[in-house]
């Protein structure tokens, strides 16, 4: 069952150093809230796992928080590069960072692998293309019944999933809804599990009874974070803040703007300032 | 049909336009961010009107009223159809061999139309590390075939691929075969200066249509390699009245809705 308590606490009592961690969300519902808090925990050498790095992820990198990534698109969307990752692969600031580098296809067959509790994951996919040779774990299979050869990847089976959801109720079942990602996949790949969300409530009032909804029992820990995807978004709450992510070009371009944003921004406040940001997003609206 | 704004028009609005006109009505588009994404809902909002938009994140048949900066911006999933997983998306309806076209860009491409996405210089000491694949290479190796679009430079129409994110025509006829791909591949490469197609016969790419008040001398200019002229080479038509304000009002719309980022 899930234990409904502080982000701090959730943090705390399931993640550790130098374990697997995957803080999932495509585009949509990206748990930046409880990557905050990461950050403020000094969580070290952790390996993380996210189809696409975005800010999240530039943010824990440049931070010092991880020594391994795996991935498939390491973009800022519509804008450009992401900076501290950049950095860090091109030259090892704060610390080298190993990549393990996959197609978004080959990604999220290896989730659906590990929520299906299989070793790995078999996709028509690959063929051709250069990441197969600086990929040890991009191989193949042959087809037992007709001999087509396939590309396989491991499974991928975090030690800990962190994902935003809209919301919860009492009993902490979590409904998400909107652009779903692999977030499902994720926390069902997973050891354990923290979800960060928008509200609790009496009533989940699901719009379908096909809904994607988590059990609590797939559950390890919830924290009520209002706003906790900003600048990414929660279908129904508040919009993504576009304007943010065109703006993290000029912040993370250069490691001294970096580091003194993340100290004003993350390291000085607590989760409460994500309520301030959702309402900047929603004021904003046209 | 041209117009007399044709003078004002800039060369990535005839690319959007040349581009948007290469898809069909019945059409099942598998959207790539930036370029595709303007060619493409420039085609749904002239010619196009029943074409089928699909983005990585999910969204399948999707309306947006502005261009998304992100595949999984809020106004794809609310105009959409239906929104599935990401693991669905690529499983059952790109795999599943239901897209007809996937629309794609590039930061690199060679005469044989395969594309790097990924690094400058080696792997593992790269002196530009770019995003990399994403949803690209099954894309580029799912679709029944492949348009792409993207802006002519020496630096982007290179001789040699450092890295090939995503797999086009190979080393020529019989590449794709060889590999077992039973999709066409690339069939269409619109830039900003002339749309290229690759040669039936050597599978490398020729230009076939030069855009208005380009010359063949201007497009060797902006590419790595001795570029080939299709022996019926076309002048594409410029764009319409309906075609530049369409995008212009799309593009204004888009500037308005996504803020400055100060």
């Amino acid at each position: 069952m899930a234990e409904i308590c502080s982000l701090a606490d959730a943090i705390a009592r399931n993640l550790n150093d130098g374990e697997t961690v995957a803080m999932e969300g495509f585009t949509h519902l990206i748990p930046f809230a409880a990557a905050h808090e990461v950050i403020r925990q000094g969580r070290k050498r952790l390996r993380l796992v996210r189809m696409t790095p975005d800010l999240i992820y530039d943010q824990l990198i440049g931070m010092g928080v991880a020594d391994r990534l795996v991935f498939s698109w390491g973009g800022n969307p519509g804008v450009g590069s992401l900076h501290r990752f950049r950095d860090a692969v091109e030259n090892g600031w704060p610390n080298p960072l190993a990549i393990e580098e996959h197609s978004h296809a080959a990604m999220a067959n290896a989730y659906e692998a590990g929520a299906a509790n299989l070793p790995f994951a078999v996709l028509r996919g690959y063929q051709g293309v250069d990441l197969q040779n600086v990929n040890p774990n991009i191989r193949s299979v042959s087809c037992p019944f007709t001999g087509e050869t396939l590309a396989a990847v491991p499974a991928i089976r975090p030690d800990v999933t962190i994902i935003h959801a809209q919301r919860a109720d009492r009993i902490g079942n979590v409904l998400i809804e909107g652009i779903v990602g692999v977030q499902k996949q994720a926390v069902l790949a997973a050891k354990r599990s923290i979800v960060t969300v928008e509200e609790v409530v009496n009533e989940l009032d699901a719009p379908s009874f096909n809904s994607v909804i988590l059990p609590s029992w797939t559950i390890s820990a919830i924290a009520i974070v209002p706003g906790g995807a900003y600048p990414s978004y929660a279908q129904g709450y508040y919009r993504r803040a576009n304007g943010f992510y065109k703006s993290w070009d000029r912040i993370a371009r250069d490691r001294v703007t970096f580091t003194r944003w993340m100290q004003g921004n993350v390291l000085e406040q607590g989760p409460e300032a994500f309520l301030g940001h959702r309402f900047d997003v929603v004021e904003a609206l046209p | 049909m041209t117009t007399r704004v044709l003078d004002t028009i800039s060369p990535d609005e005839m690319m959007t336009i040349a581009a948007a006109r290469a898809l069909k009505d019945d059409d099942v588009c598998f959207v790539g961010i930036g370029a595709p994404s303007a060619a493409c809902n420039l085609a749904r909002l002239t010619h196009a009107p029943n074409i089928t938009l699909i983005y990585e994140s999910g969204t399948i048949g999707t309306r947006p009223n502005v261009l998304p900066l992100s595949i999984g911006d809020s106004e794809l999933c609310e105009t959409a159809l239906t929104t599935v997983s990401v693991p669905e998306m690529f499983r059952y309806w790109l795999q599943g061999g239901r897209v007809t076209v996937g629309f794609l860009g590039g930061a690199q491409i060679d005469r044989f139309a395969n594309l790097n996405t990924t690094v400058i210089g080696p792997y593992g000491e790269p002196k530009v590390r770019l995003p990399g694949g994403g949803g690209a290479p099954e894309i580029a190796s799912n679709s029944r075939e492949v348009f792409i679009t993207m802006t002519m430079s020496p630096r982007t129409f290179v001789e040699r691929l450092p890295f090939v994110t995503s797999f086009g025509h190979g080393k020529g006829k019989g590449s794709r075969e060889a590999l077992g791909l039973t999709t066409k591949g690339p069939t269409k490469i619109v830039t900003d200066l002339c749309v290229l197609e690759p040669d039936p016969d050597t599978r490398e790419l020729a230009v076939v249509s030069l855009h208005p008040g380009v010359t063949r001398e201007v497009v060797q200019t902006q590419c790595g390699w001795p570029l080939r002229f299709s022996s019926e080479l076309m002048q594409t038509p410029g764009p319409t009245d309906v075609e530049l304000g369409t995008l212009r009002a799309l593009q204004e719309r888009t500037r308005r809705a996504h803020g400055a980022g100060t």
